[in-house]
Formats: structure tokens, sequence, C-alpha cells
């Protein structure tokens, strides 16, 4: 990085004058304007920018990275996935310019943040994926699952894979009676928010574990450590099955079931039935703070329901001067060129009027 | 390998040189004698600053918590009502480090006594080299290990032990679940502190004076009496230690544990099945995502596992004073 920022420097930007000295790397950046764009649709910025957080957006946020800096040279944006709550937390002690979050903030993080960049930071949608139910079974390869059986499993009261609740769900199949061993995030998980909060929607009655990125799982169901603990969990062991980003799914080569939506369709995970389940979701009308509002038992024909929206959270005002251009010219790449890469890595593009939306407010920041 | 140094010169008090038998008044010796006190004091100020740091940022959240930290299993600091406790922890933490030193200190001593007293040079050497070896490597790959193949061939191993030995609780039924145990933690902990065991006991055991050992065998000793009557009592404060320092690495290790454990908060002597935690591994689980209630939920329970230590320590010093006073060496 430090090479990055004396090659920057030594190229001769002269526009360094911004009289910003917090950090070496913000004092060898440069906002050159959309002058040295080298793609047409692009509008290119240089310096570094730093981001951190949530793992879900990770590996879209990888590629993002690397087309922007395909497009515009001389920009050089880091990311890295620490989880949500420690993306925040950097966030808030002004390590980072950007944290990526599955969650909108608490007000003590909230709070964190607004001191930080001494105007409100808000929440800006970048991208959605389904949470694959991923499992191991031999000789099940098309399982299906409601809210109400997903709830049993993950409380411990459906206990065999032929248990009735099971064979309900999948009246065609061969179930055989091994035993269910649920797996869930034993770190403080986003993904865990989710999927807690989608079984508290809709399987209001069974679901008695509450919602939350921590949650007290009975005995019988056990947890492992982030995405590729559970997934890892689950490939080594038949008859498991765990909650877990897509991508991770197929990466280990895992069964994912189809879920059963509020339209009373078995919907497999996939870039279009998230989009689908998207099309209800709406974020205010007013401001640039936009937490989207998402029905978990929404009644879409086609959607599947275990769907997350992931959020990059910056300062409405306050972003180092240095840095302003280049935050802008990478978080409109990706709410708009960038969707496009989206469901080739398991995610789905944002709705077009969210996105709009989005464009909006990164266009006002200040 | 400066534990095992450090630990031979433990075990080998009567070899220490007396300590007032050089004149002190050399200036060599004022700058030495100044060193040492100054390293010696610094271990008590970085013991103590540990401790000062862990009770003060335990502090905090232990107020926060609505339940008995000591008594309370679950451990959910960052929710809206803090309900955490290291009951369950604390377990795990002790049930797996006892397994793993039951079923790797004999078989360290074995490998320890075959390298000293059995094997011809040649291949003692070569063992010898191995177990340093196996020592060094990190604990990283034990866990991957542990999680990608031992896990495998754990689970035929436990249920054939369920079939058989059902009836002791420790073997009790887990619904046909197994592997991803506290089990298999134990197994994967046992073979890490192997070859430290062995790598120590190995030092001790070639410490023992050939006069002993030859005086046995003149007495007409077999091998086995000759280990058993020279060898053993003789190492026997050395080996202690050697087996505190085994318990010591078990009790805090992190990364192994937390890739081979499903964990639960759990407390339930059933060990076969997946479920338990230990406190290392849910610190190394947990820590990146809390905030100040969970890291100091987290530290608090770091002290327990400090207490644990700081006890298991203090007590095999205890057994290293009476057995070497019992042994008849002025310890």
């Amino acid at each position: 990085m430090l090479a990055t920022a004396g090659a920057l420097a030594l190229s001769g930007c002269g526009s360094d004058s911004q009289g910003s000295t917090t950090t070496a790397a913000s004092a060898g950046a440069s906002t050159a304007a959309s002058s040295g764009a080298s793609s047409s649709s692009t509008a290119c910025a240089t310096g570094d920018l730093k981001g951190a957080g949530s793992t879900f957006q990770k590996n879209i946020v990888a590629q993002w990275i690397k087309d922007f800096g395909t497009a515009c040279s001389g920009a050089n944006v880091d990311y890295q996935g620490v989880g949500s709550g420690a993306g925040i937390k950097q966030f808030g002690s002004n390590t980072v310019d950007f944290a990526g979050s599955d969650s909108v903030m608490k007000p003590d993080e909230q709070a964190a943040a607004d001191k930080r960049c001494g105007a409100p930071a808000i929440h800006l949608p970048i991208t959605a994926g389904g949470i694959a139910i991923a499992y191991k079974l031999s000789g099940v390869t098309d399982l299906q699952l409601s809210p109400k059986t997903l709830a049993g499993i993950f409380q411990g009261t459906v206990k065999k894979w032929d248990d009735a609740a099971v064979k309900a769900d999948n009246p065609s199949a061969k179930l055989p009676s091994t035993s269910i061993t649920a797996v869930h995030r034993s770190d403080s998980s986003g993904t865990t928010n989710v999927f807690s909060k989608y079984l508290s929607a809709t399987a209001t009655t069974d679901w008695k574990l509450g919602e939350g990125k921590e949650l007290k799982w009975p005995a019988s169901v056990q947890g492992a450590a982030k995405s590729d603990g559970v997934a890892a969990a689950v490939s080594g062991s038949d008859g498991a099955i765990t909650y877990v980003e897509a991508s991770f799914a197929t990466s280990t080569g895992l069964g994912v079931a189809k879920i059963k939506n509020g339209a009373g369709e078995y919907t497999a995970l996939s870039a279009d039935t998230v989009s689908k389940a998207l099309e209800g979701a709406s974020v205010p009308d007013t401001g640039n703070d936009l937490k989207v509002k998402y029905d978990f038992a929404n009644t879409t024909a086609g959607a599947y329901p275990i769907t997350a929206i992931s959020y990059e959270i910056v300062c409405s005002k306050g972003t180092d001067a240095g840095k302003l251009a280049l935050l802008k010219a990478f978080l409109t790449y990706d709410v708009t060129t960038g969707q496009g890469a989206a469901s080739g890595l398991g995610f789905a593009p944002l709705p077009q009027g969210i996105a709009t939306k989005v464009g909006t407010a990164i266009a006002a920041l200040s | 390998m400066s534990d095992a140094s450090a630990l031979a010169g433990g075990g080998l008090t009567p070899l220490r040189a007396s300590k007032d038998s050089a004149p002190s008044s050399r200036r060599g010796d004022r700058v030495f004698r100044g060193l040492s006190s100054a390293a010696g004091i610094s271990l008590l100020v970085i013991i103590g600053g540990i401790g000062i740091f862990l009770v003060a940022q335990a502090i905090p959240a232990l107020r926060q918590d609505s339940t008995s930290f000591l008594t309370t299993k679950d451990f959910l600091p960052e929710a809206d009502v803090p309900v955490f406790g290291v009951a369950a922890l604390a377990f795990g933490t002790i049930v797996s480090s006892f397994l793993a030193l039951v079923m790797a200190v004999p078989v360290a001593l074995g490998v320890a006594l075959f390298i000293t007293q059995v094997a011809p040079s040649r291949i003692a050497s070569v063992l010898g080299g191995l177990v340093d070896l196996l020592a060094a490597v990190p604990s990283v790959v034990y866990g991957l290990w542990g999680v990608a193949y031992l896990n495998a061939k754990i689970v035929p191993v436990s249920s054939a032990l369920h079939s058989v030995l059902g009836w002791i609780p420790l073997f009790g039924d887990t619904g046909g679940r197994y592997g991803r145990s506290l089990f298999l933690a134990s197994v994967v902990l046992a073979i890490m502190i192997l070859p430290i065991v062995a790598a120590l006991s190995r030092e001790i055991f070639l410490q023992v004076p050939a006069g002993n050992r030859e005086a046995a065998y003149a007495l007409g000793a077999t091998r086995w009496e000759m280990i058993r009557t020279a060898v053993l009592p003789f190492s026997r404060p050395g080996v202690t230690a050697a087996v505190m320092l085994g318990l010591g690495r078990a009790l805090g290790e992190t990364i192994a544990v937390a890739l081979v454990l499903l964990s639960n908060f759990e407390i339930s002597a059933k060990v076969l099945g997946p479920g338990g935690n230990t406190i290392a591994a849910n610190i190394a689980t947990k820590f990146g995502e809390y905030g100040p209630t969970g890291r100091g939920a987290l530290i608090a329970s770091g002290l327990v596992l400090f207490v644990i230590t700081f006890a298991v320590n203090l007590a095999a010093r205890g057994v290293i004073y009476r057995s070497a006073r019992r042994a008849g060496v002025a310890a």
C-alpha cells in the first residue's frame, strides 16, 4: 500500500493539496476527475480506498474491485471480509472509509458512526443474495422444506430425515432414517440474523429461538465457525444441514433445498428467484439513508424467500476529501455496471427502483 | 526447544552449581546479578500485568451479566439482556485436556523410554529428531488434519466404543451421531501434546546418572527393573513438569479445537457425539464480531482459563516438591 502511495506521489499528481495528512495513503492520493477514465462508461478516480465488513458480500466486492481497477488505473480499493460487526466497528473508529454490513446498524453503532463522520452515516443497499439451506444426505437430491419443518430441524425437534414433517414436504422422495445434524454459525453472524428473522416471520408459532446474530440454540444443534466452517461441517457428515451463503454451498458441492415460499411453491435458489423476492422490497421515499424493507412472508409467486440485502455504510458528509471522488466512483460503478456481475457469483442484482435511489444517494455524498 | 532446556535444568536440581561458591564482589557478577534479577522481576510484572488487565477488562462486562458467570452455561453477551457464563466452557476445556493427557502421557513416556533406554543409538537419534519435528508442527495443521482426515476415522471408533463400553457414561448414547466431538478434540490434543511430553521426558531420562543405572544392573536388575528403580524415581519431578507443560498446551489450545468441534454450550459427559466447547476456542471464534460487552465477557472467560492454568501449575509444583522429597532429592 505504501509503495503504491509513494508511486502515486512520484508520478507528479499536482493536486495533493487537500491538506489532509491523516494517513500516508491519503496524502499521496489525488482526486483526478473522470478525465483519466479508460472505459467510456466508468467514471474513474484515483487514490486508495479501504473497506471492511460483511463476509456475505466479500466475493462480489472482490470482483468489483478487480473490474473497477481494470477500468480505472490508479484506483486502489481494498476490502477485508472481517464480519459485519467488526467492519462497523472499524468504520466507527475511522480505520476504514466504508463498511459492509448485512444488517442495519444498532443504535450504539449508529451513534459511533455518526460521530466519526460528524454527520449521519447512511446505509446504501449494494447487493442481495439468497441464503441457501445446504444439506448432505445420500440418496436425496431434491429436498424440499417448509418454514415449519426448517424451524423444527433447527430447534432439534425434527430429529430424523424420515420424520413425518420432512415426509410431508417431500411426498415423492425416498427418505433414509439418518439422524439430522443441524449446524449453525457459532460466531456472531449476520446470516444467523437473517435466517432467524425469516423463521420468525414465516414460522411464527413454531420458531421459539427469537431473532439475532446469536441465538440460544438447543443442545442437539451444534455450531461451527464462519461460513466455510459450517459448509465444511455439512460436507463432512451425512445427514447434516445448515444455512449458509449460496456461494459456499455450491463451492463445496452440497445439495441446496427448495424452500416453500409465501405463495405455497417450493422454490429453488437462483438469481432470478431472489430478484423476484425483492420485487416487493421498498426503501423510504425520503432521505438517503436507504434501509430496505423486505417482507420475508411475501406472497410473490416464484420468489425465494430467505433473501438478504447487504449494505455499504458510508458518511453522508465528512468523508476525507482526498477519497470522496474515489468512494463515489467506486460505489457508482458497483450499483450500475457492477450489478451485472451478481448472478454469476450467486448474488442477485438490486431491483432497478432501489438501484436508482442508491445512485442518487451516492451523488449526494459530500 | 527452550522449554526443554529450561525444564531439564529444573529437573536437574542435584546438578545445579552451588550459588554462593564464587566471590560476589567481581563486576561481571554484579552485572549478571542485576540482569538476571531484572529478568526474574519482569516475569512477575508481566504475569501481574496480565492478571490486572484481565480483571479490569472483565469487570464491566460481568456487571452487565444478568446471571451468575460461574454457573451459567449459555454465552450470549451481546443479547439485549446479556446472559453468559463459563460453566460449559470450563467443563469442556477440562474434560478435553484431561482425556488428552490420559491418551498422550503413557505413549509419550513409552516413546521417551524407548529412545533413551531401549533403542540402539542410531535409531534413537533419528526418532528423537522426529519427535522434535512433530513438536514444531503448528496447531492449525493438526486442526485441519483432524477435520479433514481423522474425523472420518473417529466415527467408526466412536460407534464401536459406544456399543462395547456404552454403560460407561463417558461413552453414552449420542443419538447415533458421532464425530466432531470432544472425543475427537481430545485425540487431536493428545497427538499435539505427545511430542512435547515425549521430547521433554527424553531430555530428563537422559539426565539419569549412569552410575544409578549401572548400580541397578550390578544388583542384578533386568532392564525393566532398572527403569523402575533407577530411571523413573529420579525423573519423576521433571516428567511431572513435562506433563504439566503438555496440559498447559492442551488447556490453551485454540484453533485446532475450534476447527474440529461442532460446538454447543452443554455440560454432558457423553463425549462421543458432536457438542461441547472450550474457553480458548470460544474466544477465537467470537472475538472478531463482538462489541465491548461481548469482548469483556470473553476476557472474563480468559480470566477463568488463566486461573485454571495457574491452579494446575500450582498443584503440579506441589506434586513435584513432594515427590522430589520422597525420592530423596534435595529440592
